[in-house]
């Protein structure tokens, strides 16, 4: 069953990216650049080992993972929202401060330079890394109704269409009264709480917190924003399309005749190219990136 | 104010209205009264502080001094939010709805209509339709508002104030997109509405349209209020001297007496300076905005391109700039062919351009006057690799003298200037250089009215000395005022061309709209 390994494959590794980029869609889509995800994910899995290991239950340790996203997001909405900073200074300062706290706390915390000891992870009772012990996982159904929700929140509640009258044309929504501020501070948060949750799902998986465990992940979930063109039906197909092109470049590995590395590049040339307007203009939130007045 | 209204006829009294920005005071003790069911037209020149002082009405400023009543309430410093509670609401100039959202979110934005939690949209496309059709502001509620024209987003700007329950209705400049018919579709509102009881306040400095619309005249000069009459005992003429503090030659004058000179200056024979054959170009969203347009500009001639905005006039104006690459076609400058050129060669083969939005093309606002009025050619303006600011900053003292730009500091920013004198530093900056042909595109948009009478006599002065002017503008009394030649485009096409003498307002309003097709 060559094939069902290689959609297990595409999904487990789809999963931290599903969560991840549910994030960036909700952050870019209110004008606030998805540049942290990589740091949120990072504080997620962090803080899911940190919470898992310390009750053992790591249910737990998933709320923590998700406290551990938010907390970088507060810091990014802090410095982006509260103080008007340059989005892409304060989010790359917020990046490199969650690389250097975790590994910070991983020494203190656990002694280690490297990695955490074995984190409670969800049980799963079939071995092996099989269809089934993948839809054993409760944090993989949680992945794949991470965009659901992002769509729901945009499209179907009040709150959404603030996201999405803000991040295109902030004055006009100030103008009708909505508070601008205060939902930019939700999508950050909820943004931080999604791509956390992405990076618990990590932690949780394979049993430890290691150092940059994520690995740029976070900048892969923007990717896959970008690419998505900011619509979240778009975006989940754009995550799994990056994780089968990961999953292929992993099975060529073996084979040799071809180097892996032009299937690796494979995500990245896909945001380029999208980037390029070759698939239809990629057009972003109108006020991407800009101070909020 | 000898017949001013009983105080509980009063919709709004404001009086030593004192708004500073820094150290520019934008209202200087300005007030205003408005009657209950009246329709006030609010005049002045651009920087008068006409728009501040409906601002802070509307909630978006607080004063520094004065005080602000409505309904015989003092409500001074309130919120936007509060405002609109109590029924103040208001139109701004510039859209302020959301492109990606359709007609019924952008309407109910902030007041969200819900059930059970989630947006009941069907409702809200109900509730809007419903009252679209009440005032007759028609517009579909489920389209988005980035496909509507501009008169329908005025539409929805409207509905968005009156969904909110507005009994006093600002608007600040409402006609300055519209066609002729689709203005008088908007007079036919603002009365339906003023009849049923409500208020309106109209920012404009179209003297025209106040007459034809108001019933009260608020004059507003350098952020003071310096008169307020009844439309029935004034005329144009007054309210313009008003306006300006002395006599004003206007361009509706300038019309008439133009219809009456027309072919005077028209010079059939010699070659064209511009040339323009077949010309397609395609718009922002892919669709064809310019679709095989052909016409020539000779030299001593004003051709005149009137329409609706968005029929396509941008995108040819940007097409012969050089800003955007036509899809077949071709462009001559005298006989240069230039279709595939880039900026700067068009320029120094004699083409100039004065950009219709001054803050997107015009100009850099944070750059000094000095630098802006080199733009485009600092490369005219170099000591070996490096600027030459000496020259640089002789050349703005030239030039701020004699296009009277004020301030006349030219080291200010752009910025600090009102519109009048920041359009003034483009029209200098395009018109000192070596060009044999001028595409002005809405050079008066924005500016008062002494600015526009400088600006007219510019543009027909650059005509006696032989050169071709190309006019786009949206206000057709400036069209009839400058022009030899009008053409009239409309979904890309160019539907008429008249000689000046055979173009009424009636004629190019009936082209202007699709009523009447014929080349």
């Amino acid at each position: 069953m060559m094939a069902l390994a290689f959609l297990t494959q595409t999904l487990r590794i789809a999963i931290p990216y599903l969560f991840a980029a549910a994030g960036g869609v909700m952050t870019e889509r209110v004008g606030i650049i998805g540049l942290t995800l990589e740091g949120y994910m990072l504080g997620g899995a962090f803080g899911a080992a940190v919470g898992s290991l310390a009750t053992g239950n790591p249910w737990i340790g998933l709320a923590a993972g998700a406290l551990g996203g938010l907390v970088f997001a507060l810091l990014y909405g802090l410095g982006a929202i509260r103080f008007r900073a340059d989005q892409v200074v304060v989010g790359i300062a917020v990046n490199l401060l969650a690389i250097g706290l975790t590994r910070v706390l991983l020494r203190f915390l656990y002694d280690s330079s490297s990695n955490s000891p074995r984190v409670p992870g969800f049980n799963v009772t079939s071995s092996g890394s099989g269809f089934g012990a993948l839809a054993q996982n409760p944090l993989v159904w949680m992945g794949f109704l991470a965009l659901p929700l992002v769509a729901w929140i945009l499209y179907r509640t009040p709150l959404g269409l603030r996201i999405r009258a803000v991040g295109e044309h902030p004055a006009a929504a100030i103008s009708l009264g909505v508070p601008v501020t205060r939902v930019r501070w939700t999508a950050v948060a909820l943004s931080g709480i999604l791509a956390g949750l992405g990076g618990a799902y990590l932690a949780l998986d394979q049993h430890q917190f290691t150092d940059q465990m994520t690995a740029l992940r976070g900048f892969i979930a923007l990717a896959a924003t970008i690419f998505g063109r900011w619509d979240p039906k778009r975006v989940a197909l754009a995550c799994l399309l990056f994780a089968a092109a990961e999953t292929l470049q992993i099975h060529l590995q073996g084979v040799g005749a071809f180097p892996s590395q032009f299937v690796e590049m494979i995500p990245y040339v896909l945001t380029i190219v999208a980037l390029a307007g070759v698939v239809g203009r990629a057009v972003p939130p109108a006020a991407l990136g800009r101070a909020p007045e | 104010m000898s017949n001013a209204p009983q105080q509980q006829d009063t919709a709004v009294r404001m009086s030593g209205i004192e708004m500073r920005f820094g150290p520019v005071r934008a209202n200087r003790g300005a007030s205003l009264e408005v009657a209950r069911g009246e329709i006030h037209a609010l005049v002045g020149e651009n920087g008068a502080g006409k728009s501040t002082l409906m601002r802070v009405l509307s909630g978006m400023y607080v004063p520094n001094a004065g005080t602000v009543e409505v309904s015989g309430r003092d409500v001074t410093g309130w919120s936007t939010a509060r405002a609109i509670e109590s029924g103040v609401g208001m139109v701004h100039q510039h859209f302020m709805l959301v492109p990606t959202l359709t007609v019924a979110e952008n309407v109910i934005l902030g007041r969200e209509l819900t059930k059970g939690g989630q947006l009941d949209r069907a409702r809200a496309v109900a509730e809007v339709r419903t009252l679209s059709e009440r005032t007759g502001l028609l517009v579909d509620p489920a389209r988005m508002v980035r496909d509507l024209s501009v008169g329908e987003a005025q539409r929805v700007e409207i509905l968005k104030a009156l969904y909110r329950g507005a009994k006093i209705l600002i608007l600040d400049e409402p006609t300055a997109v519209l066609s002729p018919p689709e203005i008088e579709e908007l007079w036919q509102v603002l009365r339906g509405m003023r009849d049923a009881g409500d208020t309106i306040v109209l920012i404009t400095h179209k003297l025209d349209e106040v007459m034809a619309i108001s019933d009260t005249v608020t004059v507003m000069r350098q952020g003071e209020t310096v008169g307020r009459v009844a439309t029935r005992g004034t005329s144009p003429a007054d309210l313009a001297r008003l306006m300006v503090g002395r006599d004003v030659t206007l361009a509706a004058d300038m019309a008439h007496h133009a219809s009456t000179t027309a072919g005077a200056h028209q010079q059939e024979q010699g070659a064209a300076a511009l040339e323009v054959r077949d010309l397609v170009v395609q718009g922002a969203r892919g669709v064809t905005a310019v679709n095989h347009v052909s016409f020539s500009v000779r030299p001593g001639e004003i051709l005149g391109i009137a329409g609706v905005e968005g029929n396509g006039q941008t995108e040819l104006i940007e097409a012969i700039a050089g800003l955007r690459a036509p899809r077949g076609g071709s462009i001559h400058l005298g006989s240069a062919d230039v279709t595939s050129m880039a900026v700067r060669p068009r320029g120094d083969a004699g083409l100039s351009h004065i950009p219709e939005d001054r803050h997107e093309r015009g100009l850099i606002l944070d750059f000094s006057i000095a630098d802006n009025l080199v733009l485009g050619q600092q490369h005219r303006f170099r000591k070996g690799a490096l600027l030459d600011h000496a020259r640089i900053a002789e050349n703005a003292t030239t030039q701020v003298a004699t296009y009277d730009i004020r301030p006349t500091d030219s080291s200010l920013p752009a910025r600090a200037l009102s519109g009048g004198n920041q359009q003034k530093i483009v029209i200098a900056r395009e018109m000192s250089r070596d060009f044999t042909v001028l595409l002005a595109a809405q050079p008066t948009r924005g500016v008062d009215v002494g600015a526009i009478e400088f600006i007219h006599a510019q543009l027909r002065q650059a005509r006696e000395a032989g050169k071709a002017v190309l006019l786009v503008s949206a206000d057709l009394a400036e069209v009839l005022a400058l022009s030899d030649r009008v053409a009239v485009m409309y979904e890309g096409k160019i539907v008429a061309l008249l000689p000046r003498a055979e173009a009424t307002i009636e004629r190019l309003g009936a082209f202007m709209t699709g009523a009447e097709h014929a080349a």
